[in-house]
C-alpha cells in the first residue's frame, strides 16, 4: 500500500527522468531508481535545437549578421561616394570553400579591411572575416564593435578553424603594423611578409591564397609624423601625426579618411602543392611561396599606380 | 571496478558517487572528504579525513581500490583563502598521487575534474582553445597558478606512471540549478554585472554532462587532457537576454577596485579572474573528448536554457524543492512499518 503509493509519488513527480536513472535492486525491491527514494527534482531536458533558445546571432566569433548587414548599410556611401571603390579580377575570389585572402594594409587607421570586407560581401554575398592585431579586442566598445562586425584576433589557429573547420573566406594584412605605421614617403613599399605565417596556414586548411593589390589605402590617411617615444607611453604599436589633422582637425583626423580612389585588383589564386593538417611545414618552401606572392603583389601595385593619373579621380 | 572518491562532501564527488553506485560493472565506492555527502548513497562507504590527504596511501592499501577520482580541486577562489586553496589543491593532489604510485599500488586509473580556469582569458588569446595550447599570459591569480601547478603534477606523474591510465578533464563555467559558482552566483543575482564597452564570449557545460563526462572516463577507456564544455559560445549580454536580467555595468579601468565595495558589501564577490573572463571570454575546443566517445546532451546555449528555467522555477517556488532528510531517507529503507515486495 504505502509501497504503491511511494511508487507513485516517484513516478508522477519525476515521470520523465526515471526512464533515464539506472534502477538497482535497492532495500525495498522494487526496480527504484537508486537514490531516489523521495522524488528528487530532475533538471529539464535538454532543447534539441538551439535556435529555439537564441535570443540572438552572435556566432563563435563574435560576429552578428545583423549587425554585419547595419555596417553595411551605414558603410555603402563611403564605399561607393567617398572612395569610388573599382574592382578588378573579382571572379578570381572562389565564391564557395575557404580561401585565405591577403593584402597590402595602408594608412594611419587603414580604410582597407572595410572596404575589401563591404565590397566582396555586397559583390558576391559571402561573409569574410577581416583578421587584425589583437590589441582590438583589448579596447572597450570598439573592440565588440569590431568583433560584431566581422573582426577577428589574428591567431594562427582561429584562422585555420575559419578556412579549414568552416570554409570561409579570410582577410589578412600579412605585413601586419608595420605596414600601417609607416611614413607616407614609404607608401606601397610592402614590408616583410612576418615569417609567412599566412602561407603556413593556408596549407595546413589546404585552402588557396588570392592576393589583392590594393591602391588608394595609403592617401585615405597618410602618416606624415610619428612619435616613437608617445607609443612606448601609450604601450601601442604607433602614434601618428596624420595629414588627415590637419584638414579636419586633431580629432576627426584620426577618424575620417581622406577621398582616395581605391581601386583593387584581385591576382589568380595560389594553390599549394602540400598536403594539408601537418604539423610543420618546410620552413624554406613556405619563405620561398610567401616571398613570390609578396613579388606578384607589389608588381601588380605598381602596375596600377603606372596607371593611376590622380590620387584622387583615379 | 573498486573506486575511490575524493572530495565526495562536495557536490561533484557525491553525484559523481551516486552515478557510479547505478553501475554494476562498480564493486565499491570509497568517498573521502572532511564534510558528509550532500546526496542520499546507497553503498558508497563515506571516510572523513584531512583535506591533504595525508592518509591516503594507507587507504589505497587497504582497500585495493584500481580507480581514484579526483573531484576536489577549488576553482571558486571565493570560497577558500588564497593558502588554503594552494593546501587543498596542490598538496592534496601531490599527496593523492603520490599514494597512487606507492609501492604496491594497484591503482590503474586516475581521473582529475579541472577547469578551463587554467587557460585564463586575455586579449592574446585564441578564440578556441585546445588540449595542447598553452595559455597565452603568466597566471596571475592564486587559483589559476594552483591549476597550472596540479597541471605539472598530474603530467609528471603520468610520465612516471605509463601503467596508470590518467584523464584530466577541464571543465567550461558550469550551469545548473544546483550548483554554486561565481558565474551561475552572479546570474542568480537580480541586476548582473557587466563590463562597460565588453560582451565576452562564454562557454558553458551543463552540470549533468560535468557527471556524465567524469562518468564517461571512469567506465571508458580514455587517457589524456580534454576539455569539456557545451558546442558553441554565447555572448553575455545574450545569456541575460534568456535569463530575463537587466545589466548593471562596471568601469572598463579601475575594474577590480570597483568590485571591491560591491564585495564589502555583501552584494557579490567578483574574484579577478572572473573580472577578466567577463572583459574577454574563453572558448575552448571540445572535439577531442567528442572523438573520444562523450558528447555532450547540453549545448552552451541549451545549458543556459536549462540554467533560465530552473531559476523561472526557483524564483516562484522558493529554493530547490528538495531537501536530503536523513531520517526520512532511512524509514522508507529500513523502517519494518514500510511493506516491500517479496519480504
Amino acid at each position: 500500500m504505502l509501497n504503491g503509493g511511494v511508487d507513485g509519488f516517484t513516478g508522477g513527480v519525476t515521470s520523465g527522468p526515471v526512464e533515464r536513472a539506472v534502477g538497482t535492486q535497492n532495500l525495498l525491491g522494487a526496480d527504484l531508481p537508486a537514490g531516489e527514494l523521495v522524488p528528487v527534482p530532475r533538471a529539464p531536458e535538454p532543447r534539441v535545437d538551439d535556435a529555439e533558445i537564441r535570443a540572438g546571432d552572435v556566432d563563435g566569433w563574435g560576429r552578428s549578421e545583423h549587425m554585419r548587414a547595419l555596417a553595411r548599410l551605414l558603410y555603402d556611401p563611403m564605399y561607393r561616394r567617398w572612395f569610388r571603390v573599382e574592382w578588378e579580377g573579382l571572379e578570381n575570389i572562389p565564391t564557395e570553400g575557404g580561401a585565405l585572402l591577403v593584402g597590402n594594409h595602408g594608412g594611419a587607421i587603414p580604410s582597407d579591411a572595410p572596404v575589401v570586407m563591404h565590397g566582396i560581401e555586397t559583390e558576391l554575398g559571402r561573409p569574410v572575416y577581416g583578421m587584425a592585431d589583437n590589441l582590438f579586442r583589448s579596447l572597450p566598445v570598439i573592440g565588440t564593435l569590431w568583433s560584431r562586425t566581422g573582426g577577428v584576433p589574428a591567431h594562427p589557429d582561429n584562422a585555420y578553424r575559419l578556412l579549414h573547420d568552416e570554409q570561409q573566406l579570410t582577410l589578412v594584412f600579412p605585413e601586419g603594423t608595420k605596414a600601417t605605421g609607416k611614413l607616407a614617403r614609404d607608401r606601397y613599399q610592402l614590408r616583410r611578409f612576418g615569417r609567412g605565417g599566412f602561407v603556413e596556414i593556408a596549407m595546413r586548411a589546404g585552402v588557396p591564397i588570392v592576393p589583392l593589390a590594393i591602391v588608394g589605402n595609403e592617401e585615405a590617411m597618410p602618416i606624415v609624423f610619428k612619435s616613437g617615444r608617445l607609443a612606448k607611453l601609450l604601450n601601442i604599436p604607433y602614434f601618428p601625426v596624420t595629414a588627415n589633422q590637419f584638414v579636419f582637425g586633431p580629432v576627426l583626423g584620426l577618424i575620417v579618411p581622406l577621398p582616395a580612389k581605391f581601386r583593387i585588383r584581385v591576382l589568380p589564386p595560389v594553390y599549394f602543392d602540400a598536403a594539408p593538417n601537418q604539423e610543420r611545414y618546410n620552413r624554406s618552401v613556405v619563405m620561398d611561396h610567401s616571398e613570390r606572392i609578396r613579388a606578384q603583389m607589389q608588381a601588380a601595385i605598381f602596375d596600377l599606380l603606372r596607371g593611376r593619373r590622380s590620387v584622387w579621380r583615379g | 571496478m573498486r573506486v575511490l572518491v575524493t572530495g565526495l562532501g562536495t557536490f561533484w564527488g557525491s553525484k559523481l558517487a551516486q552515478r557510479l553506485e547505478a553501475e554494476p560493472s562498480v564493486e565499491l565506492v570509497v568517498g573521502v572528504d572532511t564534510r558528509e555527502p550532500v546526496v542520499p548513497l546507497e553503498r558508497t562507504e563515506f571516510v572523513r579525513a584531512d583535506s591533504s590527504f595525508s592518509i591516503l596511501e594507507r587507504m589505497v592499501r587497504a582497500t585495493q581500490v584500481d580507480t581514484i577520482l579526483h573531484t576536489h580541486l577549488v576553482v571558486d577562489s571565493t570560497q577558500e583563502s588564497g593558502r588554503a586553496l594552494h593546501e587543498v589543491n596542490v598538496i592534496g593532489t601531490m599527496n593523492l598521487l603520490a599514494a597512487a604510485g606507492a609501492a604496491g599500488s594497484t591503482v590503474r586509473k586516475v581521473v582529475v575534474k579541472s577547469a578551463t580556469l587554467g587557460y585564463g582569458s586575455n586579449y592574446t588569446d585564441p578564440y578556441f582553445f585546445r588540449e595542447t595550447m598553452p595559455r597565452t599570459r603568466p597566471a596571475k591569480t592564486r587559483v589559476e597558478r594552483s591549476l597550472l601547478e596540479v597541471a605539472d603534477v598530474v603530467g609528471d606523474f603520468a610520465e612516471d606512471n605509463p601503467h596508470v591510465s590518467v584523464t584530466v578533464l577541464q571543465f567550461a563555467n558550469v550551469l545548473g540549478e544546483h550548483i554554486e559558482a561565481p558565474i551561475a552566483r552572479m546570474l542568480r543575482l537580480p541586476l548582473v554585472p557587466e563590463i562597460l564597452g565588453f560582451d565576452p564570449r562564454l562557454q558553458f557545460v551543463h552540470e549533468d554532462d560535468v557527471i556524465g563526462a567524469l562518468a564517461h572516463a571512469t567506465l571508458r577507456d580514455v587517457s589524456g587532457v580534454f576539455n569539456v564544455a557545451g558546442e558553441g559560445t554565447m555572448p553575455w549580454s545574450e545569456v541575460c537576454t534568456i535569463l530575463g536580467k537587466r545589466r548593471v555595468a562596471m568601469p572598463p579601468v579601475l575594474t577590480a577596485l570597483a568590485a571591491e565595495p560591491l564585495r564589502l558589501a555583501g552584494l557579490v564577490d567578483i574574484p579577478p579572474e572572473v573580472l577578466s573572463l567577463l572583459r574577454y571570454g574563453r572558448g575552448v575546443d571540445t572535439s577531442a573528448y567528442r572523438k573520444a566517445g562523450y558528447r555532450c546532451q547540453y549545448t552552451t546555449a541549451g545549458a543556459v536554457d536549462a540554467f533560465a528555467r530552473g531559476l523561472r522555477l526557483q524564483t516562484t517556488v522558493g529554493e530547490p524543492a528538495y531537501h536530503y532528510e536523513r531520517d526520512v531517507e532511512d524509514f522508507f529503507r529500513h523502517s519494518p512499518a514500510v511493506v516491500r515486495d517479496g519480504v
